[in-house]
C-alpha cells in the first residue's frame, strides 16, 4: 500500500521554472513520478522540457490535469502564499521543500491548510518517497528499495544514511517521509505514525529525531498508547550545546528543554528501540524485528 | 539573532512599552553626562552582554551617587564577565547601560514565544518575577498563566483582561497593562521575533508598569525583511570563526573538542558529532557544508575548521546522492590543493558511487584516510586526534 504517495500521485510543481524546481522536477520524472503540471505565474501556456504544461495558477493546473499533489520550490518570501494557493485549489497533499520560511508566516499557513483539510509535509524537508512507486521530493531515488520499513525524519542526509543502513541489513522502505527541520511544520511524527499504523505494507517504523521541541516526546506518548508495530529511533544532537541553533531552524535546546536525553528517555519508556550511535540504526532495526517475532 | 538589553528597550519604547529612563555608554567619559541627564540620585549600572545571569555574576550594580557610578562602570567596562550562560571563558563587557533606579512594589514575569507543539504564539505571565522562570514552571506550574494567540484574529481584549486580573493588577491599572501588552505583541509580530521576555516586569510604588529587564531574540528566517534589525547585530558578541563561516553561507558552530567535522546536512552533522563522542573523542565543531559540497564550499570549510587550533584531526562525512560521491571526492581533492591541510583527515563517503570515490582518494597520493563505515571513520579520526596531541 505505502502512504501519502504512490502510482496514482499526480504532481503539480510550483516553481517548476526555477533552478531547483526544474532540476528536481526532472529527477522526479526520471524516477517515474507522474509530474503532470508546473506552475509559474506569468509563464502559463509554456511547456517545461517540451512536455509538461505550465500554468499561471494552481487552480488551472488542477482543473486541466487532475493533479492531486503539489510539490513546492518557491523562495521563502513567497512560499507561504504558494502553500495557501495549493490548499485552496483542490490538491489533497502539499510537499514544501523551501528552507527559510519565517515561523510567524508558517503559523498562519498551518492554520490555513488545517482549515482546508489538506495535508502539508514540510517545509524545509526532503519530501516523500514510496520506493518503486513515486518520488515527490529531492532525495536521491536510487538509494531506496521497495520494502516494509516506514521512515519518518526531521532531517535530509541523515535520512539517506538511515535508508542506506536499512538496505544494508536487507530491508526496503514502504514510504520515507521527511517532515522537516523547522519549528512549525505541517505534519509531525504522530500525524505520520497514524498513517503507518493503518498501512499494511509497513511492518516497522524508523524515527529520526533531533534536539529541539517536544515532537519526539509526543510521538513516544502516541506509541505507548496505540502503536503496536516495532519502532526504532535515533535522536541527533546528543552532543549539541544548549542555546545554539544546529543548522536546522528547529534544532535548538531552549531553557534546558528539547535535549536528546529527554527524548531518548521518553522513547525508551514507550518501548521504542533507540540506537545510541548513528552507525547502529540498521542493526537496531534487525534487533527490533527479531524480538517482535 | 540576539540583541542587547539596551537595544531591546529602545524597541520597546518605539512600541509604547514603558521602560526605566536610561542610556547606554561605550566609554567612561560618557558616565557623568548620562548620570546628570538622569537627574542624579540612585541609578543602576548594567553590563551589556549577550548572556543571561548577569545579576548573580556581579554585572548589575545599584549605586547612590556619581562617584559610585563611575567606580561601578570602571569595574565592568572592558572587563570579563563570567555568568552561568557565558561558559568559563566569559564575555568582555563593551557597553554599559545606566538607568534610573525604580521603587519596586512587586516583580512579575512576562514572556512571548512560539509554542511549537501548538503551532501558535503564546504569552506566558507569572506573579513570580525576578527568578528563573524554568524553575517556577517546574515547581509551581499553577503560577504560570498562558494565553494562546489565534493568528487570524490576534491578541484579544479578553485575553489581556484575563492575564491582568490573574497577575493581580488593580482595575485602574488594566488600561496601562493593556497598552503595555498590545505594544509588545505588535513588536513581536512586526519585527519577526522568536522570543520576547521581561523578567522582571515591575509595578512601582508610584503605580507604573515597567520593563525592568528586556530580552528579544529575532528569528533568523525573518531577517530578510528587516534590514533595520540586522543593523543591531553586534559581531563582538559572536564567535569570530562563526562570523567568518556565515560570510561563506556555511553553518558552523565552534565546540570544545579536537576532532573537526565537515558534513553535508544539519542532521547528519549532528549525528557525526555524536558518533565522535561515542568513539571516545570530542567534536571540535558543527559544520554543514551544504548539499552538493562543491569545491569552494569544501575549501572554505577546511579553512574555518583548521582556524581552530585545537583541531588535531578532521572527519569528513558526506552523503552523496543527487551529487554523486565521485564528484564530491573530486571536489575534496581539488579543495585540498587550495588549502594547506596540516592535520590528518579521514574521509567517509556514503551513497551513490561510494566505492569509486574511495578508490579515487586512495590513489590520489594525498595523505587522506578513507573509511567505509561511519563507526570505523569516527574511531579512526578519534585515534588520529589522540596521536596528534
Amino acid at each position: 500500500m505505502s502512504i501519502l504517495v504512490d502510482k496514482n500521485t499526480k504532481v503539480v510543481v510550483q516553481g517548476i521554472t526555477g533552478q531547483e524546481g526544474s532540476f528536481h522536477a526532472r529527477k522526479c520524472l526520471e524516477y517515474g513520478t507522474q509530474i503532470v503540471a508546473g506552475v509559474t505565474p506569468g509563464k502559463g501556456g509554456q511547456k517545461f522540457d517540451e512536455k509538461i504544461p505550465i500554468f499561471d495558477t494552481v487552480e488551472e493546473a488542477v482543473k486541466e490535469t487532475e493533479a492531486n499533489t503539489s510539490l513546492i520550490f518557491v523562495p521563502p518570501a513567497f512560499a507561504v502564499d504558494a502553500i495557501m494557493e495549493a490548499a485552496d485549489s483542490g490538491v489533497n497533499l502539499i510537499v514544501c521543500i523551501t528552507e527559510g520560511i519565517p515561523p510567524l508566516d508558517m503559523i498562519k499557513a498551518k492554520k490555513y491548510v488545517d482549515l482546508k483539510g489538506v495535508r502539508l509535509i514540510g517545509p524545509n524537508c526532503p519530501g516523500v518517497i514510496s520506493p518503486g512507486k513515486s518520488k515527490v521530493g529531492i532525495m536521491p531515488g536510487d538509494i531506496h528499495k521497495e520494502g516494509t520499513i516506514g521512515v519518518i525524519s526531521r532531517s535530509g542526509t541523515l535520512t539517506y544514511e538511515t535508508v542506506a543502513q536499512i538496505c544494508e541489513v536487507g530491508y526496503g522502505q514502504s514510504t520515507c517521509v521527511g517532515i522537516g527541520g523547522d519549528p512549525i511544520i505541517g505534519s509531525n511524527f504522530v500525524d505520520i505514525l497514524k498513517l503507518f499504523k493503518e498501512d499494511s505494507q509497513t511492518e516497522a517504523v524508523v524515527i529520526i529525531g533531533e534536539i529541539g521541541g517536544t515532537a519526539e516526546e509526543e510521538a513516544a506518548e502516541f506509541i505507548k498508547k496505540e502503536f503496536t508495530k516495532p519502532v526504532v529511533a535515533f535522536i541527533a544532537g546528543q552532543t549539541a550545546p544548549p542555546g545554539k541553533r544546529m543548522g536546522h531552524a528547529g534544532a535548538i535546546i531552549t531553557g534546558g528543554k528539547g535535549t536528546a536525553k529527554e527524548k531518548i528517555e521518553a522513547l525508551e519508556s514507550a518501548g521504542v528501540y533507540v540506537a545510541k550511535s548513528p552507525a547502529e540504526i540498521g542493526l537496531t532495526l534487525l534487533k527490533a524485528l527479531k524480538k517482535e517475532e | 539573532m540576539k540583541v542587547h538589553e539596551y537595544q531591546a528597550k529602545e524597541l520597546f519604547s518605539q512600541y509604547g512599552v514603558k521602560v526605566p529612563k536610561g542610556n547606554v555608554i561605550f566609554s567612561i567619559d560618557e558616565v557623568e553626562k548620562v548620570y546628570n541627564e538622569l537627574g542624579g540620585g540612585k541609578v543602576v549600572v548594567k553590563a551589556q552582554i549577550h548572556a543571561g545571569g548577569r545579576g548573580k555574576a556581579g554585572g548589575v550594580k545599584l549605586v547612590n551617587n556619581l562617584e559610585e557610578c563611575i567606580e561601578a562602570v570602571k569595574s565592568l567596562l572592558g572587563k570579563k564577565l563570567v555568568t552561568y550562560q557565558t561558559g568559563p571563558e566569559g564575555k568582555i563587557v563593551r557597553k554599559v547601560l545606566i538607568e534610573k533606579a525604580s521603587n519596586i512594589k512587586r516583580e512579575l514575569y512576562l514572556g512571548m514565544v512560539i509554542d511549537r507543539s501548538k503551532n501558535s504564539l503564546v504569552i506566558m505571565a507569572s506573579t513570580e518575577g525576578g527568578v528563573e522562570i524554568e524553575k517556577v514552571a517546574e515547581e509551581t506550574p499553577e503560577k504560570i498563566f498562558k494565553e494562546y494567540i489565534e493568528p487570524c484574529v490576534g491578541l484579544m481584549g479578553f485575553q489581556i483582561r484575563r492575564l491582568g486580573y490573574k497577575l493581580g493588577f488593580e482595575k485602574d491599572k488594566l488600561k496601562d497593562f493593556s497598552k503595555f501588552l498590545n505594544g509588545l505583541y505588535k513588536l513581536f509580530i512586526e519585527k519577526d521575533c522568536s522570543l520576547v521576555e521581561i523578567n522582571p516586569l515591575i509595578e512601582t510604588v508610584e503605580g507604573e508598569i515597567l520593563a525592568l529587564d528586556a530580552k528579544i531574540n529575532f528569528d533568523d528566517n525573518g531577517l530578510f525583511r528587516h534590514p533595520e534589525i540586522l543593523e543591531l547585530r553586534d559581531i563582538d558578541e559572536e564567535e569570530p570563526a562563526e562570523v567568518e563561516a556565515s560570510k561563506y553561507k556555511l553553518s558552523y558552530i565552534k565546540l570544545n573538542g579536537n576532532v573537526g567535522c565537515m558534513v553535508n546536512g544539519a542532521g547528519l552533522a549532528m549525528a557525526t558529532m555524536d558518533i565522535i563522542k561515542y568513539a571516545g573523542g570530542e567534536p571540535a565543531n558543527f559544520l554543514d557544508v551544504g548539499g552538493g559540497a562543491n569545491v569552494e564550499a569544501v575549501a572554505n570549510a577546511f579553512r574555518i575548521i583548521l582556524s581552530d587550533k585545537n583541531v588535531k584531526a578532521v572527519l569528513v562525512n558526506i552523503f552523496g546522492g543527487i551529487v554523486r560521491c565521485d564528484r564530491i571526492a573530486q571536489g575534496i581533492l581539488e579543495a585540498s590543493k587550495i588549502v594547506d591541510i596540516n592535520v590528518p583527515v579521514v574521509i567517509r563517503l556514503q551513497g551513490t558511487n561510494a566505492d569509486i570515490a574511495r578508490k579515487m582518494i586512495d590513489e590520489s597520493g594525498l595523505k587522506f584516510y578513507t573509511a567505509k563505515g561511519l563507526k570505523e571513520a569516527a574511531e579512526k579520526a578519534v585515534e588520529l586526534a589522540k596521536g596528534g596531541e
